[in-house]
């Protein structure tokens, strides 16, 4: 087992400095308190800076625990902002892919639609956004729980309601096709929500990695799947490419 | 054989961005980086050119490498900006003789009132198109000469140069102090109060007016021309346009055709309509500007209904308030209710605009009553900009003569749902957004496109519109007729606030 990570047990040491007495210290501060250079503990500031868990006052220029530290429990990105910072890349992705795009949150059990671009081909489609699907047998769903394991237990917990001949009810196929998901970092689903359509979505991650949303396209199947039913690579390709740019905007590392 | 794109820039009221597009006019990359924004007094609205520049130093560079590509990919760039918001600068030094003024400045109330007086300003209308106002650059660049010590006589010399947002940076770009293109083009100088609408050449009726030395002005072209190469940031890049950021989302919705009508939602909001060659004066409170000028082709005209502050407000209600750590949320702090609970936010920061004008007029919260959350205030703030925007729309219908069917919408705002609802229930029509959310951006690229032959013609371009998202009215007409009949009462009591009243 690899020991304790020294910058992490330097940074939950200067949370709980921030955390005590005034709450407002500057860098120099900082640093004198747990007798640490200054660029060290500016690093570390920066970094948890970065991440909402301390703010820094515009005017003192002295650090504080930061607001998202209280709201650690709930969803940390706001989904209208998700969608805000995602619009440009699903517009170009429905251009690409010539498919319907969509953005998916977990709500209660189930996939939250709270961005949707029509397929760009001007035919009659109306807005779904806020409507809700099923996570067991969407990509993007699968795509949501493939990276929190929680909802995946609850999920599998309770009954996978069969949606159509090949709606994935059984638990332990779940699993297996979760943990494929997470080997090849995109999920993809074939007639297993409605009869003749199939869909293809990849994580949307936030600094560190952490999942925060799911974008995917969905359309015939006929036309996003090959002859087995498998997902076309080059709309795999797309979907990942717009997937990886939402990410790098919301800062995740490449 | 290589890709070949074309770049844009949008120098925008609240970021600039840089994106490109390939030849389908897909997004294929985007930079962008926000700007200070600087409130020193009441009213006052300042930005700092030095550090926009800066962000196009840093952000070219960014899209460029993000997309993989190299600068002899780039066919060409467009340039699209905010308007009016007014920069003078030393031409030896490049150093700006002070903060940029925003459009949304009012400081020079005062001098626009005095302009009011003199016998002949009926005839600025007719020379231009637009109203005496604050919103204007004229006003601006005259209360500088006559504020900042020594600055007429350095202007009067050639010694400092006027632009806007597009000057400024054409200029820097093609070589700053060595040897940068001073240019503006039809769309940008039709916002001025100094260009004459039916020549398209500065006005000396106007200078004089104003009393504006013609020296400072800069060339005017067309929306399309050869406006030089860059030197600086990625030299080589041929700028073969450059157009308002309103113009060029016109452009980019493709409203080509007499009649076709589009609305911006950003930082304000703009309603712009396209009247073909036809100069058209409003009798209901629009402008008439520049629709754009393709390089060697008569300008297409349009109406306008500009309103001064919707997204601001947005960001007032985060930054000066506090009640939200980003814009978006706005929209999730509205759904916290089921209405505004009677409460009206009619945001006349900058006076108001279209169709009312009334500079003197200020921002008021009514309808207050212990049972108002913030959830009730943001809701306020959402429909301010619906409100805003039935009475442009309700403007435009009087002045074409034409009960326009649906919206056409773009900007920054039309991420927000409960607002693009809200939009399509106060006008009764379905709102229509396109595939690009970034219209400002993709008509400055159409643009410049087209002027290096990277895109044949408009027929093509109309081709690349496609509908990403409509929403249908779904609010009952009695309900409408009762909340727009509040707003109105609410806009009326900001009407002379920030004047003394005359006693009755
Ligand atoms: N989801 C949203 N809801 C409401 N307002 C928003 C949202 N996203 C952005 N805005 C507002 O839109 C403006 C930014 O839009 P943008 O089109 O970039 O403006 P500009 O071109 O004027 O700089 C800001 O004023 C911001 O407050
Ligand atoms: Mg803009």
């Amino acid at each position: 087992m690899p020991g304790p990570v020294q910058a992490i047990e330097r940074a939950a040491a200067i949370l709980r400095l921030l955390a005590r007495g005034s709450g407002r210290l500057g860098v120099g501060e900082i640093a004198a308190s747990l007798d640490l250079a200054k660029g060290t503990a500016h690093g570390i500031l920066r970094t948890l800076q970065g991440v909402g868990f301390v703010e820094q006052d515009a005017a003192t220029g002295k650090y504080q625990l930061g607001a998202a530290l209280l709201h650690l429990g709930t969803s940390y990105l706001d989904v209208n902002e998700l969608r805000s910072r995602a619009i440009n890349w699903a517009d170009a992705l429905a251009a690409r892919s010539g498919e319907a795009v969509r953005i998916g949150t977990p709500l209660e059990g189930n996939v939250m639609v709270v961005h949707h671009v029509f397929r760009p081909d001007d035919t009659l489609q109306t807005l779904d956004v806020g409507t809700l699907l099923p996570l067991h047998a969407t990509a993007l769903g699968k795509v949501l729980l493939a990276y929190d394991a929680d909802l995946a237990a609850e999920t599998q917990r309770s009954d996978l309601p069969s949606l159509t001949r090949r709606t994935v009810v059984n638990a332990a196929a779940l699993t297996r096709a979760l943990a494929q998901v997470r080997e090849q970092g995109w999920a993809g689903e074939a007639e297993e929500f409605m009869p003749g359509e199939a869909g293809i979505a990849a994580p949307i991650r936030s600094y560190g990695g952490l999942v925060v949303g799911a974008i995917g396209i969905t359309g015939p199947a006929d036309r996003l799947c090959d002859g087995g039913l498998r997902p076309r690579a080059d709309l795999v390709t797309h979907v990942s490419n717009a997937a990886r740019a939402v990410s790098r905007d919301l800062g995740a590392s490449r | 054989m290589t890709q070949r794109y074309v770049m844009s820039i949008d120098q925008g009221t609240t970021s600039t961005r840089c994106i490109l597009f390939d030849q389908r006019a897909r997004l294929v990359s985007v930079a962008q980086r926000e700007q200070q924004q600087y409130f020193p007094q009441p009213g006052w609205v300042e930005q700092d050119a030095v550090e926009i520049w800066r962000n196009v130093d840093r952000i070219v560079p960014r899209a460029l490498a993000d997309a993989g590509i190299s600068p002899d990919q780039v066919m060409a760039l467009g340039i699209a900006n905010q308007r009016e918001t007014t920069v003078v600068w030393d031409r030896r030094t490049g150093t700006p003789v002070g903060r940029a003024i925003v459009w949304q400045d009012v400081r020079t109330e005062e001098l626009v009132r005095e302009f009011e007086g003199k016998p002949d300003a009926e005839t600025v209308r007719d020379r231009c198109g637009l109203p005496l106002a604050t919103y204007f650059a004229a006003p601006r660049l005259r209360w500088l000469l006559d504020n900042l010590p020594g600055l007429r006589d350095r202007a009067e010399r050639g010694d400092v140069l006027f632009g806007t947002m597009e000057t400024w940076l054409i200029w820097n770009l093609t070589g700053g102090v060595d040897g940068g293109e001073h240019v503006t083009d039809v769309t940008n100088a039709s916002r001025t109060l100094l260009m004459n609408l039916a020549t398209l050449a500065w006005d000396d009726e106007l200078l004089s007016f104003f009393d504006i030395p013609k020296r400072m002005l800069p060339e005017i072209k067309p929306s399309t021309a050869d406006f030089g190469r860059t030197k600086r940031v990625v030299p080589g890049l041929r700028i073969a346009a450059a157009l308002g950021d309103q113009h060029a989302a016109l452009f980019g919705q493709t409203c080509f055709a007499r009649g076709e009508t589009k609305c911006t939602y950003g930082t304000g909001s703009f309603l712009l309509m396209n009247t073909g060659r036809e100069l058209v004066r409003s009798t209901h409170g629009l402008l008439t500007t520049i629709g754009y000028q393709l390089g060697g082709e008569p300008a297409v005209y349009a109406l306008e209904g500009p309103i001064a502050v919707t997204g601001s407000l947005v960001q007032w209600i985060r930054d000066s308030l506090g009640l939200i750590g980003s814009a978006p949320e706005i929209e999730t702090l509205a759904r916290t209710v089921d209405d505004n609970g009677g409460c009206y936010i009619v945001p006349a920061f900058s006076g108001l605009f279209a169709p009312h004008w009334h500079s003197e007029a200020r921002g008021i919260i009514v309808g207050l009553t212990s049972y108002i959350t913030k959830g009730h205030l943001a809701r306020a703030v959402l429909e301010a900009t619906g409100w805003q925007t039935r009475e442009v729309v309700d403007a435009m219908n009087a002045d074409s003569g034409l009960t326009a069917s649906t919206l056409r919408v773009d900007g920054g705002m039309t991420a927000n749902h409960l607002l693009m609802q809200f939009i399509a229930d106060v006008l009764d029509v379905p709102v229509m957004r396109p595939i690009v959310a970034e219209t400002v951006s993709l008509g400055a690229a159409y643009a410049a496109g087209l002027g290096v032959g990277f895109w044949p013609d408009l027929e093509g371009l109309r081709r690349n519109w496609h509908l990403a998202a409509r929403w249908l009215p779904q609010l009952e007409a009695s309900r409408r007729d009762a909340e727009y009949a509040n707003w109105q009462r609410a806009v009326e009591l900001t009407f002379g606030w920030a004047q003394p009243r005359r006693p009755v």
